[in-house]
C-alpha cells in the first residue's frame, strides 16, 4: 500500500505560524482589492469616454490583465521590472501584480453595472443643478457598486486564492509561503498544505460574510 | 422670463426643432400640446441645457443658455424640470431625494436642507413617506416626490415634460392636483402634455406644437373653441 505517516500533531505546532501568514495574506487581498476597484472605477469610466487617449490605455489595461496568466503579470512586477532597474520586493510585487489582475477584471464588470443605470438618472442629477464629477460620485457610483457588487465579492475570493502565487516571486510571509517553508524543512506535505488549505477557505468564507453584513447595512433599498 | 427665439435642433438627419419662438413671463402658465415625437420634450431639454441646439437662441432672464460663457449648472438651480419618467434616485429615501441638490448644490447645511424638503415633501402629500425608499413607492408617489425635489431648490422656473404619460389613470389625478396647486401658486410653468382638460383649465396660454414649430399659440378659450390653425382643429377633433 503506501508508507506515509500521517503526523497531524507535528503539523499543528505550526499553526501559529500559519496563522500568522493568513494575516499577510488577508493583508495583500485587502490592499489588492480597494487599490483594483479605485483604478477599476477609472478604467470602466475611461472605456466608456469618446476621447481615444483615455479610451487606448484603459483598454489595454483591460485586455492585458484578462488574457494573460495572473501568475506572468506578478512575475512581471518582480523580474521584468527588474530588468529597467526597478526592484520591487516580492510583497510589493505581488500586490502591484494582483491589484494590476484585480483592476482589469472589475473594470468590466463596473463598465456592465454602469450601462445598466438609465442615463435618465444623470440627466436628472444634472438638471438639479450638479457637476457631472458631483452627479457621478453622488448618483451613478452608489448604484453602480450596488449592481456590481456579487461580482465584486467573487473576484475579491479570487484575490486571496490569487495571492499564494507570491511563492514564485520568493514570497516567503504570506500563507502560502511559510506552507512552503514549513513543508521544505518538515517533508509533512500532505498536513500542511490540508491545514493551509482549510485557512485559505476559512478566510474566503470570512470576507465573503464580512461583505454580505457590509451590503445588508449599505444597499437597504 | 425665458425666451425661445428661432431654435433649430436635430438629431442626425432628423429634424426635431425648426424655428420655434416661445416667450414666456414670469407666472405664466403655457401648456404645449401635440402628438408624441414631435419635438416637445426636446424644447423642454433644451431650455435647461441638457440638448445642445443647432441655431437660434434660449434666453432665462437675460442670459443666453447655450453661449460657451454661461454656466449651466448655476443657471439649472433656477429651473427646475420633471420627466416622463420620473427618475427618482433608487438608492436614497425620498427625503434624501429631495435634500440632496440643496445641501450638495446649494451649500445648506442638513437641518435647512431637511426643513425645505420636509415642507415640499409634505405639500404634495408625502409627509408621511419620507424615509420610504423610491422602489416602495407608486408611480405617482414617485412623480410627486420628483416635483418635490425639483421645487426643493426653489426654481424660477418649471418645466413639466409629460409628467402624467407614465401613470396608471387612477393616479393622474393626484399629479395633476399637485400641478393646478403650483399654477395657482404664481409657478411659472412650461408642461408638455396630453391632458386637455388640464390645459383648459390650468394654463394662461396652451400652445399646438405641429411639425418642429409652434403652429399656434392661443388663451385657452380661444385655444379650444376657435382654432385658428388648421392642424389644431385637426388635433383637437382627434383627441375628444
Amino acid at each position: 500500500m503506501f508508507s506515509y505517516t500521517f503526523q497531524w500533531r507535528q503539523a499543528f505546532q505550526k499553526l501559529p505560524l500559519l496563522l500568522d501568514g493568513a494575516l499577510v495574506t488577508l493583508q495583500i487581498a485587502l490592499l489588492s482589492m480597494a487599490m483594483g476597484i479605485a483604478f477599476a472605477v477609472i478604467l470602466a469610466v475611461s472605456r466608456n469616454s469618446r476621447s481615444w487617449w483615455a479610451h487606448a490605455p484603459a483598454t489595454a489595461w483591460v485586455e492585458v490583465s484578462r488574457n494573460t496568466p495572473a501568475l506572468f503579470q506578478i512575475y512581471m512586477a518582480h523580474f521584468g521590472l527588474g530588468s529597467f532597474g526597478i526592484y520591487l520586493s516580492p510583497y510589493v510585487a505581488l500586490l502591484v501584480g494582483i491589484t494590476f489582475n484585480n483592476a482589469g477584471y472589475l473594470a468590466e464588470t463596473f463598465r456592465g453595472a454602469l450601462r445598466a443605470i438609465p442615463a435618465t438618472q444623470l440627466r436628472a442629477a444634472r438638471s438639479l443643478g450638479m457637476p457631472s464629477i458631483q452627479a457621478f460620485r453622488l448618483i451613478i457610483l452608489p448604484q453602480m457598486f450596488r449592481i456590481a457588487f456579487l461580482p465584486t465579492t467573487n473576484q475579491m475570493v479570487w484575490a486571496i486564492l490569487m495571492t499564494s502565487l507570491g511563492v514564485t516571486v520568493g514570497m516567503n510571509t504570506d500563507l502560502a509561503g511559510i506552507t512552503q517553508d514549513i513543508n521544505v524543512r518538515s517533508f509533512r506535505t500532505f498536513e500542511i498544505f490540508a491545514i493551509a488549505a482549510v485557512i485559505y477557505y476559512l478566510i474566503a468564507k470570512a470576507v465573503t460574510l464580512g461583505a454580505r453584513l457590509l451590503a445588508a447595512r449599505l444597499f437597504r433599498y | 422670463m425665458i425666451e425661445v427665439r428661432e431654435v433649430h435642433k436635430s438629431f442626425g438627419a432628423l429634424a426635431v426643432l425648426k424655428g420655434v419662438n416661445l416667450n414666456v413671463e414670469k407666472g405664466e402658465v403655457v401648456s404645449v400640446i401635440g402628438s408624441s415625437g414631435s419635438g416637445k420634450s426636446t424644447l423642454l431639454t433644451c431650455i435647461n441645457g441638457l440638448e445642445q441646439i443647432n441655431s437660434g437662441s434660449i434666453l432665462v432672464d437675460g442670459v443666453e443658455v447655450h453661449a460657451r460663457t454661461t454656466d449651466l449648472n448655476k443657471l439649472r438651480r433656477k429651473i427646475g424640470i420633471v420627466f416622463q419618467q420620473f427618475n427618482a434616485f433608487p438608492h436614497l429615501t425620498a427625503l434624501e431625494n429631495v435634500m440632496l441638490a440643496p445641501r450638495k448644490v446649494l451649500g445648506m447645511t442638513k437641518a435647512e436642507a431637511e426643513a425645505i424638503a420636509v415642507t415640499q415633501l409634505s405639500h404634495v402629500g408625502l409627509a408621511d413617506k419620507l424615509s420610504i425608499y423610491p422602489g416602495k413607492l407608486s408611480g405617482g408617489q414617485q412623480q410627486r416626490m420628483a416635483i418635490a425635489r425639483a421645487l426643493a431648490m426653489s426654481p424660477a422656473y418649471m418645466l413639466f415634460d409629460e409628467v402624467t404619460s407614465a401613470l396608471d389613470p387612477q393616479l393622474v389625478g393626484e399629479v395633476l392636483d399637485t400641478l393646478k396647486l403650483l399654477a395657482n401658486d404664481g409657478t411659472t410653468m412650461i408642461c408638455v402634455t396630453h391632458e386637455m382638460s388640464f390645459a383648459r383649465d390650468v394654463s394662461d396660454r396652451v400652445a399646438f406644437f405641429h411639425q418642429g414649430v409652434l403652429a399656434e399659440i392661443a388663451p385657452p378659450d380661444q385655444f379650444f373653441n376657435a382654432p385658428q390653425h388648421p392642424r389644431t382643429k385637426e388635433f383637437l377633433s382627434n383627441v375628444r
